[in-house]
């Protein structure tokens, strides 16, 4: 590489111990990586030593660095930039290329140390959010409306990024609830989970308020699940989760199984990375395990490492989680303090099935598209969160080109369960396909939203009655998120399962039930959804970059301009269908099927 | 090196070797396009080492930059050497097999220990044994050199020093492996092919062989001289003596180019008749009696032109000469026809087949297969040869195809000849930049937005002794001349080093600094030690 | 258990940087029902030439790794779900390809008409060429509410220009700045979506960046958003005339490499050097003198 030209800007005090500090505070999670050094460094004025090894070594430090300069400084300045190139010897272009990527770095002098970013997306935006943007705003709070922020059960929500000093969401947003945030008040969450504990598997530790602490953990049966599985060779442990039938609960549904055994297959060295990148609107299950449970997410990775032979774990979490992700940090911390992370995790290499794992934990600031696993690769190399073309795929080309098995949060967790029931014992619950249990995320029009645990195979009808039914008349239910469907009322019946739902013709995605009644402008919600994806289309591919804009401008078209909804609807097949198509990823082969559905449902054009 | 002179390698090897040393090269400015392919190297997973006083920004691609004292490459490679033999790193069997007179080589690494070396090029003891190690243990490796190794009064025996470490470790004659001088002009290896060389005839055929002089006299129907001619130093020193008093000057700008210019151009002065062929009325040409106006080479008229991977290539013409400018083979036609009428004008293509029947290296290469390849690379001896990759290829044969062994040789360090004293505490020495070349009179032409003129670049540490800073006006002493120059602070400088450029003359006459010590065997001026002293200039700094 | 190694180690920085040294076999695509054989680790792209089928490309260029960003090329591959991009796709034993299927059809025409309502692509002469064999439909859209690149265009200096609003993304320049070419990373994609723009740091003037003006960019561009100050300043005189250019194969004059050098000639001037993208010298690269240092053998005295 070469050495950077930077500018002449020069970064403050701040920015330069900012970028300092982050880089110095190597993270014992990186087991994987050999203490290389700097990408330059100098001895006296005749010896210098850099070069690409180096620099690719360090571009991961990217994020985190960038990070570290936004939070010291509230910004990402011109000498700030300069001071993170040289320290990383990434050139200035690409410094500036990769923050812009990212929402919550900007690159001016904010007009406020804290800023206020409320969720005006779906279930937030029926929940009077915009009313409650007004409300700051008039007050002279420097606001910024924000995509789903995954707290829909307790909408309207918002997230404080404060400067020199830890973020804090808002639930239940209020302005003096805002207000009370930035002075500084942090409240501890309660789970949002209204099931009482016994009808709960995954979830059965959430309401126990010791279980994020170790010995909390331990005592309500935590780490049994790994003792159980280092009795077993990794293949056995592959075995198992091939026999339980455990499918990815991110919404593609494929076989964890068979995802561990192809890395499995590969040589070493491995990366094993769960997508904690949370940011499908409506979902919100992924937080409630890391923030009330985050050991079962550990002790599910470390069976996963030893499974697959992957020693590097890592959790990309999405940057607008600060209470799970002080939770997990805390978790990780002390899991390593207990020698359950580390060279010789458990102490197992006494029995003769010692090996190593360690987590590293990274921060996303703001972007849907990293929740794509290819682009959450790139995001972690410390690259623009640009989708990879596939194949290759991540099983043989992931994480730095090694092979890498992504999985979501609560994929995860069910690893723990196989290993106590066994594959067999866990695909006892539910059938074909649809084994085990499944979170869905309840919010909107309901009575009591929240994440409920229900086995594969309850009706629609029967986890809306368990969270009370609707509220008001219920007009058409979003299923799957953004990148899902809205379904109406004649949907009631169908069992949730992935076969069930795929036959009717939507998906369960990530688990999102998104009731909506009589009162919404539906107009306007379709055009926000339309609005979330021009927003969050990376801008790579043709078909999604302009495809995403020309769709949102025809709804708007509909809303703004009383366009006709024929004309619009065949400009419109023909934008789903290129995007679906000729897309790079999934999120624009999913752009436009929400926004269809409702057109299909005669929700669009309905109040004009 | 061992036989004709051109790069061992060809441009694409470098794309697939483990190691590249940088060795006196700035090739990321001075040959931006070689070090593409030096990148694709890197990108294929090589490592690149860097041995340059100055942190360049081709030192600055590279994983390990060792900023040696200049003048002090002998001395480097030597201890190099020396190391490898020290700890078994040498390739026994190919020494044994394709070298001569280690032995020799051995005896005269005595002195230098790794002690030894880091005190004379200022290097640590642990960077000179890691540059030792990873050469010696590399499955393919190059060094690359150009001006830095060149443009000293040991010049040529810089350049043998490397080639000892090749010996050693057997990283000649195959592929991947190699030693590469990057030619500094764009021609300078078809004009030495050509044989525009004191001692050779063309396709480096030695012109004191009877032999071979008998096959051109014959062709040519002419008697040659059976001594070699002088290079451009010994010329200079044939007109202080009266020896030589008219010149020939075909595109060369000596009265800008040459060390100690002052000296030069009064040398030029004095002749009775200097002639100056070229495109411009250069500095050289205002000077000259007679002036014949030439037309661009490269763009204005029909040849071939040979690079650093000995690929002889066809330039043509694309425009038509301006004025009453000629074709450089036109006007040599028509003086021909003045000397010996019958001549005729004979055209580039003519000229190259008839090359063809005396220089074997060049046999095979038909304009037709140059057209038809992109150019071939020699010795391409017949029609049916596909050119060759990389030479030397004879040092692995079980015969050495009938050739002696390659010799080791024996260099011996001597400083540079401008030490540094108490009046002239600060060494300077010269390079190019990226956009600009030589004497800037083909790179004036165009206005480049990276152009900063010329400075003296300084370390910090330096320039605060002296309270100057960039933007500074200082007046610059050496022992030969004083001028005004400006400062460039600039970190890549190790303490007590200066590096200026010499594409300004017009408005920086460096070398009028320079010293007019030079290297015996090739002619090339030391151009890269200057001692000096740098004094403010008071005026300026007061009307900040 | 040992520590694993250094994940950069392992990682080939580009896999098209990997020189093909194993020797290879053939294979056997079906292209529109016709057997084409190519060379293992050709593309679908290769196969579709090898059968003689024209393919629409704008992000692929031989010297540049695509990024399959422009979706042009897409074909339809059996056994796939979405449509392949042709250009990067390895071509494998047995692929059964279709080029001219609705589906393709109809994503080509919609590219073409995305490119044609956001950017300026009137200087692009394949792309308007495309548009009409697609029949792409770019009255479709409504003006007034169809957003476009409306970037100024940015003259810093006299070498060469950018025109932002011609740029379709399709980033070549980036590559060929970073490292496909000439590593100096001057220019990076920034922004996100639609905003997305090809930006130096901060936006900062070129001769403030890092880019050291070997116009490989310009060179790679296909939408001469990135032009020479030469053609830029005839085009606005009315005239730019290539019909009258003549292009000369000769070798640049300065340092000793010896590259190629296609020089474009109208009127006795050069008005543009580029170099031939499959010499083994250059591969279509060039440096600043080679590219924009001929000037000296054009200061001529008006005739």
């Amino acid at each position: 590489m070469p050495e950077v030209a930077v500018t002449d800007a020069r970064g403050t005090d701040a920015e330069r111990n900012a970028v300092a500090d982050a880089i110095a505070i190597q993270s014992p999670g990186l087991i994987t990586f050999d203490a290389i050094g700097p990408a330059l460094t100098f001895d006296g004025d005749r010896i210098a030593r850099s070069g690409a090894e180096r620099i690719f070594n360090r571009r991961h430090l990217l994020l985190p660095v960038l990070h570290a300069v936004r939070d010291a400084v509230g910004y990402i300045s011109e000498g700030g930039a300069n001071e993170i190139a040289e320290a990383l010897q990434v050139p200035p272009a690409e410094v500036f290329g990769v923050a812009s990527f990212y929402e919550l770095f900007t690159f001016e002098q904010p007009e406020a140390a804290d800023v206020v970013h409320v969720c005006d997306d779906t279930a937030c935006r029926i929940q009077g959010a915009n009313g409650l943007i007004d409300e700051l705003r008039a007050d002279g709070v420097v606001v910024h409306g924000s995509p789903c922020l995954g707290l829909c059960e307790q909408a309207p929500a918002a997230f404080v990024q404060r400067t020199g000093q830890q973020h804090v969401s808002v639930r239940t947003a209020t302005k003096p609830a805002v207000d009370a945030a930035l002075a500084g008040q942090v409240t501890v969450p309660i789970a949002p989970v209204p099931q009482p504990s016994d009808a709960l598997t995954l979830l059965a530790r959430v309401h126990d308020a010791a279980a994020v602490d170790y010995e909390g953990y331990v005592s309500t049966g935590g780490y049994e699940a790994l003792a159980n599985a280092v009795t077993m060779t990794p293949a056995e442990v592959i075995e198992q989760i091939g026999d339980s039938g455990l499918t990815g609960r991110g919404g593609a549904a494929f076989p964890t199984g068979f995802k561990w055994s192809a890395v499995a297959g590969e040589d070493g060295p491995r990366h094993l990375v769960v997508n904690a990148d949370e940011s499908e609107p409506g979902t919100f299950k992924d937080r409630v395990i890391m923030e009330h449970d985050p050991y079962s997410l550990i002790e599910a990775m470390t069976i996963a490492g030893y499974a697959m032979g992957a020693e590097q774990g890592w959790i990309y979490i999405r940057g607008e989680y600060p209470e799970a992700t002080r939770s997990l940090k805390s978790a990780i911390a002390e899991a390593r303090s207990k020698a359950m992370l580390g060279d010789d995790v458990g102490g197992y290499s006494s029995q003769g099935n010692g090996f190593r794992f360690d987590i590293e934990l990274r921060m996303g600031a703001g972007a849907y598209i990293c929740g794509e696993e290819t682009a959450l690769l790139n995001s972690i190399e410390g690259y623009r969160g640009e989708p990879r073309n596939k194949p290759p795929f991540p099983t043989t080309n992931g994480l730095f080109g090694r092979p890498t098995a992504i999985n979501n949060v609560e994929t995860m967790v069910n690893v723990n369960q196989i290993m106590l029931l066994g594959g067999e014992g866990f695909a006892q619950r539910g059938a074909g396909r649809s084994t085990g249990t499944k979170l869905f995320c309840l919010s909107g029009h309901v009575r009591v939203p929240g994440v409920y645990e229900v086995t594969y195979g309850a009706t629609l009808r029967e986890v809306i009655d368990l969270a009370g039914g609707p509220v008001g008349d219920l007009r058409a239910i979003l299923m799957g998120g953004a990148a899902g469907s809205f379904i109406g009322a004649d949907m009631l019946d169908v069992p949730l399962t992935i076969e069930a739902s795929r036959e009717h013709g939507f998906s369960l995605g990530s688990g999102v039930i998104m009731l909506l009644n009589d009162s919404v402008d539906f107009d306007d919600f379709v055009a926000r959804i339309a609005q979330f994806f021009r927003d969050e289309s990376c801008g790579q591919c043709v078909p999604c970059r302009v495809g995403t804009v020309r769709q949102s401008e025809s709804l708007l078209r509909i809303r703004e301009k009383g366009a006709a909804v024929e004309t619009e609807r065949v400009l419109l097949d023909d934008f789903a269908k290129v995007m679906a198509d000729a897309s790079i990823c999934g999120l624009g082969h999913t752009a436009s099927g929400a926004i269809l559905s409702a057109f299909d449902l005669g929700l669009i054009g309905a109040s004009s | 090196m061992f036989g004709a002179g051109g790069g061992t390698v060809s441009y694409e090897e470098i794309e697939t070797t483990d190691l590249i040393i940088m060795w006196g090269s700035n090739a990321r400015e001075a040959h931006p396009i070689f070090f593409h392919h030096a990148l694709a190297g890197i990108r294929n997973g090589a490592k690149m080492i860097s041995v340059d006083p100055r942190r360049s920004q081709t030192a600055k691609f590279a994983d390990l930059w060792l900023g040696l004292n200049v003048g002090t490459d002998i001395a480097l490679a030597n201890g190099v050497g020396r190391y490898i033999l020290d700890h078994d790193l040498q390739n026994d069997d190919f020494i044994a097999h394709s070298t001569q007179g280690i032995d020799a080589y051995r005896d005269s690494l005595e002195e230098w220990t790794l002690a030894r070396t880091a005190e004379v090029t200022g290097l640590p003891e642990y960077a000179i044994a890691e540059l030792a190690e990873a050469y010696a243990t590399a499955e393919s490796a190059q060094i690359c050199w150009t001006l830095g190794i060149t443009e000293h009064h040991t010049g040529a025996e810089n350049v043998m020093a490397l080639c000892n470490l090749a010996l050693l470790t057997g990283h000649v004659g195959r592929y991947g492996s190699g030693l590469v001088p990057v030619r500094g002009q764009n021609n300078v290896q078809g004009g030495g092919d050509m044989g525009a060389l004191p001692n050779k005839l063309t396709g480096f055929q030695d012109i004191e062989d009877d032999e071979i002089r008998a096959k051109f006299e014959a062709a040519w129907e002419c008697t040659i001289p059976a001594k070699p001619g002088k290079h451009l130093t010994l010329m200079f020193e044939a007109m202080e003596t009266g020896e030589l008093t008219t010149i020939f000057c075909i595109g060369e700008n000596p009265a800008d180019s040459e060390a100690d210019i002052n000296h030069a151009r009064k040398l030029l002065e004095g002749l009775d008749m200097l002639v100056v062929q070229d495109i411009f009325l250069t500095r050289t040409a205002e000077l000259a009696d007679v002036v014949l106006p030439a037309s661009a080479g490269w763009a204005e008229t029909e040849g071939t032109v040979t690079n650093s991977e000995r690929r002889v290539q066809r330039s043509r013409k694309a425009l038509d000469p301006p004025g009453e400018a000629k074709d450089d083979l036109e006007i040599i036609n028509l003086i021909a026809e003045r000397m010996a009428p019958g001549w005729g004008n004979p055209t580039a293509e003519e000229m190259w087949d008839e090359l063809r029947t005396v220089s074997p290296m060049h046999g095979g290469m038909s304009w037709e297969r140059l057209e038809e390849h992109g150019g071939l690379q020699w010795p391409c001896p017949t029609l049916d040869h596909p050119g060759t990759l990389f030479l030397h290829g004879w040092l692995w044969a079980d015969d050495l195809e009938g050739r002696e062994p390659a010799p080791f040789t024996v260099n011996v360090w001597r400083p540079h000849v401008d030490l540094i004293d108490e009046d002239f505490p600060l060494l300077m020495t010269t390079g190019r930049v990226l956009d600009s070349y030589n004497t800037g009179v083909q790179s004036d032409g165009y206005n480049s937005p990276i152009r900063s003129g010329e400075a003296l670049d300084m370390n910090p540490d330096d320039a605060a002794v002296l309270g100057v800073s960039t933007g500074s006006r200082v007046e610059v002493s050496s022992r030969r001349a004083t001028i005004d120059m400006t400062i460039r602070v600039q970190p890549d400088l190790p303490v007590g080093l200066t590096f200026t450029t010499y594409h300004f003359p017009d408005t920086t006459d460096t070398n009028q600094l320079t010293i007019e010590a030079w290297d015996k065997k090739s002619g090339t001026a030391e151009f890269k030690a200057t001692a000096i002293n740098v004094r403010p200039k008071v005026e300026a700094s007061n009307n900040a | 258990m040992t520590a694993t190694s250094r994940p950069s180690a392992e990682r080939p920085i580009s896999p098209v940087g990997e020189r093909q040294v194993a020797i290879r076999t053939k294979v056997t695509v079906s292209i529109d029902g016709t057997d084409v054989s190519v060379l293992e680790g050709q593309t679908v792209l290769d196969a579709c030439t090898a059968a003689g089928v024209d393919t629409p490309t704008i992000c692929y260029g031989p010297t540049v790794t695509p990024v399959n960003a422009c979706r042009v090329c897409v074909v339809e591959v059996e056994g796939s779900r979405t449509l392949v991009p042709s250009c990067s796709r390895p071509a494998e034993e047995g692929m059964v390809v279709t080029t001219d299927s609705d589906k393709v059809m109809h994503s080509r025409k919609m590219v073409l008409e995305f490119l044609g309502t956001s950017s300026d692509v009137s200087q692009a002469d394949d792309i308007m060429g495309w548009i009409d064999d697609y029949d792409a439909d770019l009255g479709r859209y409504d003006e007034a509410t169809t957003q476009r690149m409306t970037d100024e265009v940015k003259i810093e200096d006299d070498l060469y220009i950018r025109a932002y609003d011609r740029c379709v993304l399709c980033y070549k320049c980036v590559e060929a700045c970073g490292e496909d070419a000439q590593w100096t990373f001057a220019i990076a994609m920034s922004g996100r979506g639609f905003d997305s723009r090809i930006s130096t740091e901060f936006g900062v003037t070129l001769p403030d960046s890092a880019c050291v003006y070997c116009g490989n960019c310009v060179a790679v561009c296909p939408t001469n958003a990135l032009q020479f100050k030469t053609e830029f300043d005839l085009r606005k005189m009315a005239d730019w005339r290539p019909e009258d250019q003549t292009i000369t194969q000769t070798v640049c004059s300065y340092c000793g490499v010896g590259c190629n050098l296609d020089l474009h000639v109208q009127d006795n001037a050069i008005v543009k050097v580029t170099s031939p993208s499959d010499h083994s010298i250059t591969h279509g690269n060039l440096c600043v003198k080679g590219r924009f240092g001929y000037q000296y053998v054009q200061n001529r005295p008006s005739a």
